[in-house]
């Protein structure tokens, strides 16, 4: 192939992908780089002052109420995480390998129309299921296994784990199903004719071979998670705040735009350590193998 | 036998996904005012009141131009996006993508509130119209995912015999790829407008005074009155959503049949 037919596609390419990319840019990439730059510059009474200082991040990182959100934050994501894809693993293997596969696109199809309908909704029923006049009391005092209603299941990090995995369930499934459908299946065969039980196969091929998928299941239910606003916000009653909460409040409530774009670039930056420290621990699964 | 334990796991796990849901219409259809059991009786007085409300009404508009705005302009952008990924290749074709599909893991308060910080700042006043911007960029990648799974599957061979019959660049796209893709513009189109219908965070943030329903729906639920009202308004948008979504992955399907490519099944 020559240059000039190289350059000639090149250009009709990057001509073709020119719109999305340059609504991409306008609306993420500089909204993105604004919040980095507010980061760096002071609060004035009225206005931004536009100097450099640290001392957003150095307030940031000092401040005690910044260190509970931003840990409670992830313990709510580690645990919703965990749940999430330890749940979805089993119905992604039945996919998988159980189901035939004219029938695979029905499944797939019923197990993501919940995550497309009603977010918001989805959350308030959790909080209607929890309340203390609600679903989950009333359905217990008929069956007469309590006297009177539990007063503390909602506005607590226990309900927001419970909300929040029921909200991202269904998103852990996909990467996982898409792994497994791409495991050889003559590999457990010679797996199994290697004298190894069914149990050990799965420990010793399946597993391994379908780690790529939980991988990134994780980072698909943990990043978006860690960044929930409308969950502490019903379900928490506002009393437990995420730090999405906290970094709303910096830019709109208490109106220090800058504080608000160090907390939102603090929180960015712990959560892409975290991710890539998890992606760096799990390398071995993730080597290409043909 | 193993399977048939897994099998009863799935739809254990498939009857947790769908309780919520399940439970909508039995409240939005029970007489009681509190949300718990017994149930009352029946009653489609909340459907009325629903029905009746003025502020309602005007959320449902609002809903409606961002849901078609947002789903026609993120479609028509992704076109452009999926044709370029699937067909060609150009320098830093992977980090131009990436940029495009990151809002599927952003958080969207990170989207939300970088968008409202520039719209201050430029001094553009909050409308639906800025809502419509917020939505298009988000459902922009997901019209991509679906769109890249129809252009992927064509056959180029069937765009270059049109060529060597002198259509050109334009006329050969009109004829020969568009109709081959349609059945994914749709699929696309239905999928982005369900997502903005149902999106709350950049519509609660974006969108000045304007009501839409997921927002209005939130402004509600301090109010233990009204909650009976809501669940009507859920039940109707939840069967909503899922018809919208039926015909998408029947469209998807259909596009899929129609290049005679085998199924796998959305969005893998």
């Amino acid at each position: 192939m020559s240059a000039t037919r190289f350059d000639a596609e090149a250009r009709q390419g990057l001509t073709m992908v020119s719109p999305p990319l340059l609504y991409a840019v306008l609306m993420l990439a500089a909204p993105l780089l604004t919040i980095l730059a507010y980061s760096f510059f002071r609060d004035g009474y009225l206005e931004i002052v536009r100097e450099f200082t640290l001392e957003n991040y150095r307030m940031v990182l000092a401040d005690p109420v910044f260190h509970k959100v931003m840990l409670r934050s992830v313990v709510v994501a580690v645990l919703v995480t965990l749940a999430t894809v330890l749940l979805a693993f089993p119905v992604a293997y039945f996919l998988s390998f159980m189901v035939r596969p004219e029938r695979k696109a029905m499944w797939i199809f019923l197990i993501t129309i919940p995550f497309w309908t009603s977010y918001l909704i989805r959350v308030f029923l959790w909080k209607v299921l929890l309340a203390e006049n609600g679903v989950v009391n009333s359905v217990l005092m008929q069956l007469h296994i309590i006297s009177d209603p539990i007063g503390n299941m909602l506005f607590n990090v226990q309900a927001m784990v419970i909300t929040l995995a029921h909200a991202y369930a269904p998103f852990a499934i996909l990467p996982i199903y898409v792994a497994l459908e791409k495991i050889d299946r003559s590999l457990l065969e010679a797996g199994r004719d290697l004298g190894e039980s069914r149990l050990m196969t799965f420990w010793r091929v399946t597993l391994p071979l379908a780690m790529p998928g939980v991988v990134a299941a994780t980072l698909i239910v943990f990043i978006p998670t860690i960044g929930d606003y409308v969950t502490p916000e019903l379900i928490g009653g506002g009393k437990v705040p995420l730090i999405a909460n906290m970094v709303q409040a910096n830019m709109l409530a208490i109106d220090n735009k800058p504080m608000g774009s160090a907390l939102a670039v603090t929180a960015m930056l712990i959560v892409a350590v975290i991710s890539l420290v998890f992606v760096f621990l799990n390398r071995n699964f993730l080597k290409v193998r043909t | 036998m193993k399977g048939h334990g897994l099998r009863v796991y799935a739809i254990a796990y498939l009857l947790f996904l769908y309780a919520p849901i399940l439970l909508l219409p039995l409240f939005a259809f029970n007489s009681g005012t509190i949300i718990a059991f017994p149930l009352k009786g029946f009653t489609t007085d909340w459907f009325s009141q629903m029905v009746a409300d003025a502020t309602l009404r005007r959320a449902f508009t609002n809903s409606m131009i961002i849901a078609v705005s947002s789903a026609v302009l993120a479609t028509s952008l992704g076109i452009f996006a999926a044709r370029a990924s699937t067909r060609y290749n150009f320098p830093f074709k992977g980090g131009i993508m990436g940029l495009i599909m990151v809002p599927l893991v952003l958080p969207e308060i990170i989207v939300a509130m970088s968008l409202l910080v520039v719209l201050l700042a430029i001094g553009v006043e909050l409308s639906i119209f800025t809502v419509i911007l917020g939505h298009t960029l988000l459902c922009m990648p997901y019209a991509i995912a679906i769109l890249s799974t129809a252009f992927n599957s064509l056959d180029q061979s069937l765009e270059e015999a049109a060529y060597d019959l002198g259509e050109t660049k334009w006329s050969a796209f009109r004829l020969v790829i568009l109709p081959l893709v349609m059945p994914g513009i749709i699929s696309a189109l239905l999928m982005s407008f369900t997502i903005s219908l149902d999106e709350f965070i950049i519509a609660f943030f974006l969108a000045g005074n304007e009501p839409t329903l997921p927002t209005y729906i939130f402004s509600q639920l301090r109010f233990p009155k009204s909650v009976p009202v809501i669940m009507a308004l859920g039940t109707v948008l939840v069967a909503v959503s899922i018809l919208l979504l039926t015909c998408a992955e029947y469209f998807r399907r259909r596009g899929v049949a129609r290049t005679g490519r085998t199924d796998s099944g959305g969005f893998v």
